[in-house]
């Protein structure tokens, strides 16, 4: 099982490699991410530690470590942090020496950067293993939805008529049921677990995309452009890669990072519902949240959680927010 | 000569810009007598809307009117008036036309209110009373069947009819200045003649002296009595109509005019001046026009020309005038 | 416009037949009676209690087409999961749920209540609010109010819902005592005071995405030529910005706002389950985590009846809204 996970981060990453360097031939896109660069470097910096966290925390393998530890795959993460040694009985404060209920001494006295939780694990390390199911509860569903979204969107979109009628009524149909009533159905219907929370996510942030594709398609085909490519005869299929898909390129990374955004928060609520991804910061927060009520008050849990949450998303939205100002030159105006 | 009834000087507008500020309009002097029509005449980008909107105190943001810049209307600094008595002044004592009359109408209310609401910003008049002058009003226009047509939205008008709507609006308080900024550029080669004849009307029967912004020849000769050419933010050349028309002293003003297909010079290729217009904020040094101008010189490159009267009713501001009227 | 009207409605009823089939897929097709019934009695329960339940449910029916009962019998052939379904969907004769076993229609009743007196003052101060500020943001665009706005938007759009709730909850019921945490009294004098503290954190929660889109909306309309026109004829800020452009922009705002109201009923979900109100958002999350797959499938079919309705009347409103659109 971890074998297919790491093949799937490795091809992730040659993946994004090979499209970051087909798009840096163009000018538009180099351009584009140099101004990005200019606008956002905090933003771009703070996802980029967030990725590489999760990257650290994606590649396992077995080996080393001693116990039940030495026949499980363990990421690196896991391996600095050593959850099975590195642990205490039960809650202890940031940097406290003694436990927080009954101040017995603790095994590892100053050692829990930001405490640990009722279980004793440490905060630090669940809240950077919340990272990866962060990344992944996006990753996975956009990789999921985006192809399906522009196959479907892109063709009825082109071709129009039964076609287009279709996909109209499919999304019509799906956009019809409030979406977070749908994602539970689906939960219930499905079962819980990562792949099918993953998969409900995708129902519902499919119609979104489907619907960009198909309206700017629609724009595109009436474009001269195309109008002369098709009047040369020029294939459909080409049209379409040539033509069509490129000038959508923008405008998917823009929605996919609002999307992204949306996913993650969405699984919060899920957890809170009891049916979110098992390790996420959602299900932190939800742990947690009777912490907040008890003397003295517990708060480090659902602080770390939280933050970490707040920042990537933060970081996530001010980038598609300046990804939006560079690709519409109007907006530009507006905010300068 | 009596005092005019506008006078603008050392009119700037300059724009916000990434490295500072970029003039669009700089040190603009033009003056308007009552009941006078100049046309200001120019190339798209040279100004002449802007200008317009700053008589108006309407130029968007992030524009800004530098604070030299003075407008005289009617023996009062405009620039100067407390908000609410230029508002006075809009609609009230000038009215504006623009040129799309497409989109210059609220799309969601119809033609009349909009009419009786130019009425009723300005004079305390009771709802019928407002209607009753509109309809009057509409039909003074040329509106057919303007008791009906008060009632309908913009879109189910054409593009004449809605200038003549806005025509109404503008004229609705029988302003002393009307400001027309391209009125005609809009619309069919066919109506456009009724429109400058229907402004033109309306201008003589109130008294209104009118400042027509036009970039067409056939415009300023059909209304004009006074032309303006404007070249990168700056006035080049004034001066009667026939006068100007017949002898353009500057080489940008004979440029343009060479650039008209004539009746007379058929079969020969049109002149056209070299190069483009510079942008906003790329203008040259000393005259802004040398790098286009066939007769260009030093003084040309390192001084900027001063106004050069060569005749009681024309002036250029231009070396080579300048040292022909000194010879 | 009448032709608009039919086609529109009968593309909305449509839509409504389509997500029912959509429920019998999810519900009968991809879990089924067996499953449901399984998670109701429990794992190990006898074979009669299962078979029983599976009858008291009306689980029992043969799926698409009823042969057992005779050819010549023309109402048995329909008496099936998939007819039922749609007989009960249609004629909103919902059974009883899977668990508790009471009338879902009456539990419904009891839950309308309670979710309205959160949803509606929700949606009517959200709407207030949301306008008057985007308002304010776009007539001062590109100043520090501007500014202050949008960032207050961009940070509270990125916080999760979750921690507003726990949050507000930590903040204002425990720290500062000025509401109680959670509960509900339906008596008028003091529902107020339970109703507070999640209309405060519902408003916070939708304040981001609504006025980030109506200052959107209003921008653009401000710079159209129109408003330019309302200027030169003397018009001043307060009426060019309330008679002209408010008034323009209704329009797309409409859509926003009409699309809202199903949630009236189910958006709330998360506030309702957390602050004890019992609306039909506790039902629902009840339901969840309750197994009971009938009360779900009700609630998913009234929100995107809900739903439907909304888009209907918001296509209405639109074209009721714009003479471009009412009179063409």
């Amino acid at each position: 099982m971890h074998w297919l996970s790491n093949i799937t981060v490795v091809l992730l990453v040659l993946g994004s490699v090979w499209v970051a360097r087909s798009a840096a031939r163009s000018r538009f896109w180099r351009e584009s991410a140099i101004e990005l660069w200019r606008r956002r470097r905090l933003a771009i910096l703070v996802v980029g530690v967030f990725v590489l966290i999760a990257l650290l925390d994606a590649i396992s393998w077995i080996g080393g470590g001693e116990g039940v530890a030495a026949y499980q795959p363990r990421t690196i993460v896991d391996r600095i942090f050593q959850p099975d040694t590195f642990r205490e009985a039960s809650y202890s404060a940031p940097l406290a020496k003694v436990a927080f209920y009954g101040g017995q001494p603790l095994d590892h006295p100053g050692a829990h950067l930001l405490g640990t939780d009722i279980l004793g694990r440490d905060v630090v390390y669940r809240a950077l293993k919340g990272v990866r199911v962060a990344l992944l509860i996006g990753v996975f569903t956009s990789l999921i939805v985006i192809p399906l979204a522009l196959l479907f969107g892109v063709t009825a979109g082109y071709f129009g008529r039964r076609l287009d009628d279709g996909v109209f009524f499919v999304m019509t149909l799906l956009a019809s049921v409030p979406s977070l009533l749908l994602l539970i159905a689906l939960i219930t219907v499905l079962g819980k677990g990562t792949l099918q929370v993953c998969f409900a996510l995708g129902v519902t942030s499919w119609v979104g995309f489907c619907r960009l594709a198909r309206g700017e398609t629609l724009k595109l085909r009436e474009a001269d452009y195309v109008s002369a490519a098709r009047a040369l005869g020029v294939s459909d299929f080409r049209i379409m890669m040539r033509h069509i898909l490129p000038n959508l390129a923008h405008l998917v990374i823009i929605t996919f990072a609002l999307t992204f955004t949306g996913l993650v928060l969405t699984e919060t609520i899920l957890s809170y519902l009891g049916i979110g991804i098992d390790g996420s910061w959602g299900q932190m927060i939800d742990q947690a949240r009777n912490e907040l009520s008890r003397t003295p008050v517990i708060w480090w849990n659902i602080t770390a959680a939280a933050v970490l949450l707040f920042v990537l998303v933060l970081a996530v939205n001010t980038i598609a927010d300046a990804m939006r100002d560079i690709a519409d030159p109007r907006t530009r105006r507006e905010t300068q | 000569m009596s005092a005019p009834l506008l006078e603008i000087d050392r009119l700037a507008v300059s724009f916000r810009a990434e490295r500072g500020r970029v003039h669009v309009v700089d040190r603009v002097q033009l003056a308007l007598a009552a009941g006078e029509t100049l046309a200001l005449v120019g190339e798209s980008g040279c100004g002449k809307s802007i200008t317009a909107l700053a008589i108006m105190r309407l130029v968007p943001r992030p524009g800004l009117i530098e604070a030299e810049s003075r407008i005289c209307f009617a023996g009062r600094d405009l620039l100067s008036l407390p908000v609410a008595e230029m508002r006075n002044v809009r609609g009230g004592k000038i009215g504006m036309i623009f040129q799309e009359p497409m989109t210059s109408l609220n799309p969601v209310t119809r033609v009349g209110a909009q009419v009786e609401e130019a009425i009723r910003l300005h004079a305390k008049v009771p709802a019928g009373e407002a209607r009753r002058r509109t309809v009057e009003l509409f039909q003074t226009v040329g509106i057919p069947d303007s008791g009906i047509r008060v009632d309908a939205y913009p879109h189910q008008l054409s593009g004449g009819l809605k200038q003549r709507v806005m025509i109404a609006m503008a004229m609705a308080m029988q302003p002393r200045l009307l400001i027309c900024d391209e009125p005609t550029t809009a619309l069919d080669a066919t109506i456009r003649a009724q429109i400058l004849e229907l402004i033109r009307n309306m201008a003589t029967t109130t008294g209104a002296a009118v400042l027509l912004i036009t970039h067409d020849f056939g415009v300023v000769n059909a209304v004009a009595d006074r032309v303006a050419v404007m070249y990168a933010g700056q006035i080049v050349e004034e001066g009667a109509r026939e006068e100007l028309l017949s002898r353009p002293r500057h080489p940008y003003t004979q440029g343009l005019l060479r650039s008209i297909p004539r009746p007379e010079a058929r079969g020969n290729r049109l002149e056209e001046i070299k190069g483009v217009v510079p942008r906003p904020g790329q203008w040259p040094q000393a005259c802004r026009f040398h790098p286009r101008c066939p007769h260009a010189f030093d003084r040309c490159r390192s001084e900027t020309p001063a106004r050069t009267v060569v005749s009681p009713t024309q002036a250029a501001w231009c070396h080579l005038v300048d040292e022909e009227a000194r010879a | 416009m009448v032709v608009y009207l039919v086609r529109r409605l009968a593309y909305g009823v449509l839509t409504v037949f389509g997500v029912m089939l959509l429920l019998f897929v999810l519900f009968f097709g991809v879990t089924n009676p067996d499953d449901i019934a399984r998670k109701a009695v429990g794992e190990r329960a006898m074979p009669e209690v299962y078979v029983q339940w599976k009858k008291n449910h009306g689980y029992d029916r043969p799926m698409f087409l009823n042969t057992e009962h005779g050819v010549f019998d023309g109402r048995r052939y329909s008496d099936t999961l998939l007819f039922e379904h749609f007989r009960r969907l249609l004629s909103f004769d919902f059974g009883r749920s899977d668990n508790g076993d009471e009338p879902i229609a009456r539990r419904l009743r009891e839950g309308a209540g309670p979710s309205l007196s959160l949803t509606l003052p929700l949606f009517v101060l959200g709407l207030v609010l949301g306008i008057g500020i985007a308002l304010l943001a776009a007539f001062f665009r590109e100043t520090y109010i501007d500014r202050a706005v949008l960032l207050v938007c961009v940070v509270t759009m990125s916080v999760a819902g979750l921690l507003f709730i726990i949050g507000g909850q930590f903040l204002v019921g425990l720290l500062l005592k000025w509401f109680p945490v959670s509960g509900f009294d339906p008596n008028a004098t003091v529902i107020a005071r339970f109703l507070a503290l999640p209309v405060l954190i519902g408003l916070v929660m939708g304040f981001g995405p609504d006025v980030r889109l109506y200052r959107t909306v209003f921008l653009e309309e401000m710079n159209r030529d129109y408003v330019r026109t309302a200027r030169a004829k003397g018009a001043g800020d307060a009426r060019v910005m309330l008679a002209h452009v408010l008034r323009n922009a209704l329009i797309p705002i409409l859509t926003n706002v009409v699309m809202a109201i199903p949630f009236l009923f189910t958006g709330a979900l998360l506030l309702e389950s957390f602050f004890g109100i019992p609306g039909l958002g506790s039902l629902t999350v009840d339901a969840l985590n309750g197994n009971d797959f009938a009360m779900l499938r009700t609630m998913v079919y009234l929100g995107a009846l809900a739903f439907i309705a909304g888009q209907i009347l918001t296509d209405v409103s639109y074209a009721l809204a714009d003479p471009r659109v009412r009179l063409s």
